[in-house]
């Protein structure tokens, strides 16, 4: 069983962590180094006349294929993990009865989604470098407990009776209610149409990540598990 | 213990059915082991898929956030 789970997240993990390299690079690199040049203050928005233009243009994702050899490396790393996770998931409700098909593997990547990347974003929006925030301990604390909440909630929705869902919906919008932690200030470097443009890039390109990554795990699943 | 014995004539019958029964005696045991390990399995997958993205994701050394910038800030997590 050990054996099918780690095969099918693998290779799932790796094909996603390959093509989430290369849409990263074309559509989320190049705003986190235009942020830097902000954040080390070689461009300023709001210089010293208060003018808000500034110039616009990202440095080339080329200049530094070292760095982002990492970043690939890290990719596949991450969606090994979550590709695990969305074994896992495969394996327990098998168990209760559950068929896994490429369609409903697509399903439960979008859940992922909706559970690691959107639920967290209603309330710490995606950073660019330079931005500053409440403490880490804090903010990673409501990240994974947001996570967690939606991920269970989905769940419950997904594989429970109408009642279990009603409690799930209900969970789903618990950390929300408590809040995520914010300072009273904003801080901001980077000019603000910089700010949007990355977060709807990252959802985006994360959106289309983890689709592919519930329909490769459940068609390396559903491969190897009878093999 | 059996003490049924072999029907003169229907010696093969009598074989197969014993066969047959040692089979899904045999069936049974695995399918009990295997739901044990499974759950075995399970729980080290888990596991993990947590140690790689706490190591990926999560930790602070400097040299882990070095070098997964790009990708925690692409991802959303919140690093630093």
């Amino acid at each position: 069983m050990f054996k099918t789970l780690l095969t099918s997240a693998i290779f799932a993990g790796v094909a996603v962590g390959l093509i989430a390299a290369v849409l990263q690079l074309w559509l989320v690199t190049p705003s986190l180094l235009e942020a830097e040049l902000y954040e080390s203050g070689s461009r300023i928005h709001f210089a010293v006349d208060g003018s808000t233009q500034s110039d616009a243009g990202a440095p080339s994702p080329l200049d530094d294929p070292a760095r982002h050899l990492m970043t690939m490396a890290f990719n596949i790393i991450v969606f090994c993990a979550f590709a695990l996770f969305i074994v896992v998931g495969y394996a327990l409700t098998e168990r209760a009865g559950h068929d896994v098909s490429p369609r409903s593997g697509l399903i439960w990547g979008l859940a992922g989604f909706i559970a690691v990347q959107l639920a967290p974003a209603i309330g710490m929006p995606p950073e660019l470098p330079g931005t500053v925030a409440a403490e880490v301990e804090l903010r990673q604390l409501w990240w994974i407990s947001t996570v967690i909440a939606t991920a269970l909630g989905l769940g419950l929705i997904a594989f429970g009776p109408w009642m279990a869902g009603v409690a799930g919906a209900a969970l789903i919008a618990v950390p929300h209610i408590v809040g995520a932690p914010h300072l009273d200030t904003y801080f901001g470097v980077a000019p603000p149409e910089l700010s949007a443009h990355f977060v709807t890039a990252s959802l985006g390109t994360s959106a289309v990540l983890w689709s592919l990554l519930g329909l490769f795990t459940a068609i390396f699943w559903t491969k190897f598990k009878d093999a | 213990m059996r003490n049924e014995t072999p029907p003169v004539g229907c010696d093969g019958a009598w074989r197969l059915k014993m066969k047959n029964e040692a089979k899904v005696a045999t069936l049974n045991a695995t399918a009990a082991q295997t739901t044990d390990m499974s759950l075995v399995g399970i729980l080290g997958a888990a596991a993990l898929g947590m140690a790689l993205l706490f190591a990926a994701g999560f930790a602070q050394a400097s040299v882990m956030h070095d070098t997964a910038h790009d990708q925690r800030h692409a991802m959303a997590f919140p690093c630093h």
